[in-house]
């Protein structure tokens, strides 16, 4: 199970640096939503997959009698999630406020901050 | 819990929240300055209780260490607390004069708090996945600062900025978790041990190195810093003076912790990598400057070559080294937030940045001139200033050590820097305006002269004060050094108070 998704985070991480690499702002953010999944599952695969007891105690504070799972990952994957999920919409917007401003999103045509020709 | 590493956290957010509520009125601004002092006050008790106390340690919520999230206190982080609130106030007081009441309404005040309470946090934390969290707290705030004046260009820059620093963002994470996965334990103090003890150090050095890529993103360090030139010239000279002291320092932070708290495991590998790193980062922030011609942008270059002279010191990885990188990551704050500061005002005075359109500084503000050079020639490595003393510990360590190629370099990068200052100086301050302006300070509404001057003033007192009192910050950075090399009082102060 571990290596089945270990493999799919490769596929996604791989996917995510082909669309990075295309030079278009739009596809870079479809790459870098792809990129933070994959580095999700690649933690929730590093905390084990493995079928346990929620990690919860029993009445009295009893420890619960199988193996527990562990909670930690998952709690630091809502944690990325949210936070992720806050700076993609943050980039979503400058994307369109960028296409408003410069009518495309070729990002090497991006080049007021920067412009190309030096002075003479 | 200790009152003490929660306030100077606290106050900034309490702050920004006052400061939202109160946009549309001067109170807002006010609730802004208000609230910088207060964290001014916390920083002080804070490095009070650590030079009294030494490392100090609390647990937040009760939850006992590695378990809970720890905060701690050790000589850096309090000094890094204690400068960050100092730039906080100047700057604060500072965008009084700059920042109009359109920017104040869409929340410059709420973000410029948030932004230092994220880098705050990121001092004091002693979690790695919480050390994550502060960096995004600090990186949304960022974003939202950036763009904030709406201009083309900082939408430009801002586009660079943004998507650069999301992938280091992603990379910390996949690091940390991974970490996690391999050590069981997100605290740093406890990570040390269980990294050493880890049986697959050739895994543990391969985390070490996306940890290293993803800080060193932050750093701008050689050859991933160019979202820093592409952006740090856009927004308003508040928010790139208060980027340009605080944001690459806290990527340095984190290096200097992280590779003397947790990776020392393979020091031949890693810190020969973070040598040869900063060794290119020096050159080529200072070159790149040399071609520039915008009094900004010439600063942003510096803030990657100076970058070099602090992740040298760790590289290089001795006591002496150690505490230069320290020293010098305490006195280059200040003096590069000043530099910025200035800039603001030659272009308020001059009507542009670029030092070909703009003139007569010298002649006609000369109080501005005179503060130009302090920190100008500090950054340089002049003496008697900070800088002498900063560049010198760093060439003494690596003459120690016997790295003469080293020690070249970082005495040539000085040379270039004397050149980029002088270029400088000719172009904004010793020719005439091209255009016959006659720039004074007394232009500036008074009200504004003030904001803009003060500000100024005291930070180039400090940088002063420090190169002409350096043995008591020295002996400061030595103690800081020492706790960061052998870090066996923050293990205790951390996971000790658990086994209490």
């Amino acid at each position: 199970m571990e290596t089945l998704v270990a493999c799919l985070s490769g596929f996604l991480v791989a996917t995510s640096i082909w669309l990075m690499l295309s030079g278009n702002l739009m596809r870079f953010l479809f790459g870098l939503l792809l990129l933070s999944n994959g580095v999700n599952l690649a933690i929730l695969a590093a905390g084990r997959l493995t079928p346990g007891a929620p990690p919860l105690l029993g009445a009295k504070g009893a420890l619960p009698p199988d193996t527990m799972a562990n909670a930690l990952p998952q709690a630091l994957l809502l944690t990325a999630i949210v936070i992720g999920f806050g700076l993609f919409a943050f980039a979503l917007a400058l994307t369109i406020r960028a296409y408003r401003t410069f009518g495309h999103l070729e990002v090497d045509r991006m080049r007021i901050a920067e412009p190309a020709e030096e002075r003479e | 819990m200790s009152w003490v590493l929660a306030l100077p956290i606290m106050i900034p957010f309490v702050t920004a929240v006052l400061a939202f509520l109160l946009r549309r009125s001067r109170m807002g601004d006010l609730a802004s300055v208000g609230g910088s002092v207060a964290s001014l006050v916390a920083a002080v008790v804070l490095i009070a209780e650590v030079l009294d106390q030494g490392v100090i340690a609390g647990q937040i919520g009760g939850w006992q260490a590695p378990f809970g999230i720890t905060l701690v206190a050790d000589h850096l982080s309090a000094a890094m607390v204690l400068i960050t609130a100092i730039i906080g106030l100047s700057v604060a007081v500072w965008s009084l004069a700059e920042i109009g009441p359109t920017s104040a309404r869409f929340g410059y005040h709420a973000l410029f708090q948030s932004l230092l309470g994220g880098v705050t946090g990121a001092f004091l934390t002693g979690d790695l996945f919480n050390l994550y969290v502060w960096f995004e707290v600090l990186l949304i705030s960022s974003f939202g600062l950036l763009v904030i004046g709406g201009r083309k260009s900082a939408i430009d820059g801002a586009v660079k900025y943004v998507t650069l620093n999301l992938i280091a963002t992603v990379l910390f994470l996949a690091g940390a978790g991974l970490l996690y996965g391999a050590t069981g334990t997100l605290n740093m103090a406890d990570l040390r041990g269980a990294v050493a003890a880890s049986p697959d150090q050739g895994l543990m050095t391969l985390i070490a190195m996306m940890l290293m890529v993803a800080f060193g993103m932050k750093a701008a360090v050689f050859p991933l810093f160019f979202w820093l030139p592409a952006s740090y010239h856009t927004p308003h000279y508040a928010v790139s003076a208060v980027f340009a002291g605080l944001l690459t320092k806290v990527g340095v932070y984190a290096l200097l912790r992280v590779f003397t708290l947790i990776f020392v495991g393979d020091l031949g590998y890693t810190h020969e990598i973070l040598l040869w790193v900063s060794l290119l980062t020096m050159l080529t922030g200072v070159l790149g400057a040399a071609a520039q011609s915008d009094f900004r942008k010439i600063l942003s270059f510096h803030i990657i070559s100076q970058i070099g002279y602090m992740v040298l010191g760790l590289a290089l990885m001795t006591p002496l080294a150690v505490m230069g990188a320290v020293f010098y990551l305490l006195h280059h704050i200040i003096v590069k937030t000043n530099l910025f500061l200035i800039a603001g005002v030659s272009q308020r005075l001059t009507g542009s940045s670029d030092l070909y359109a703009i003139g007569g500084l010298y002649r006609t503000a000369p109080l501005l001139a005179a503060l130009f050079i302090i920190p100008a020639f500090s950054l340089a490595g002049f003496p008697p200033l900070s800088g002498f003393w900063a560049k010198f510990v760093i060439v003494r360590a690596s003459l120690d050590l016997g790295e003469w190629l080293v020690a070249g370099v970082a005495l040539l990068v000085g040379l270039l820097t004397i050149f980029s200052m002088t270029k400088i100086w000719a172009e904004a301050f010793w020719k005439a305006h091209p255009d016959g302006r006659q720039p004074a300070l007394a232009d500036l509404p008074r009200s504004a002269r003030w904001q803009m001057m003060v500000p100024i003033i005291a930070l180039a007192v400090m940088t002063v004060l420090i190169g002409a009192f350096p043995s008591a910050f020295l002996e400061f950075a030595t103690k800081g050094a020492e706790q960061l090399l052998d870090p066996a009082a923050y293990v205790a102060a951390v996971l000790g108070e658990a086994r209490r």
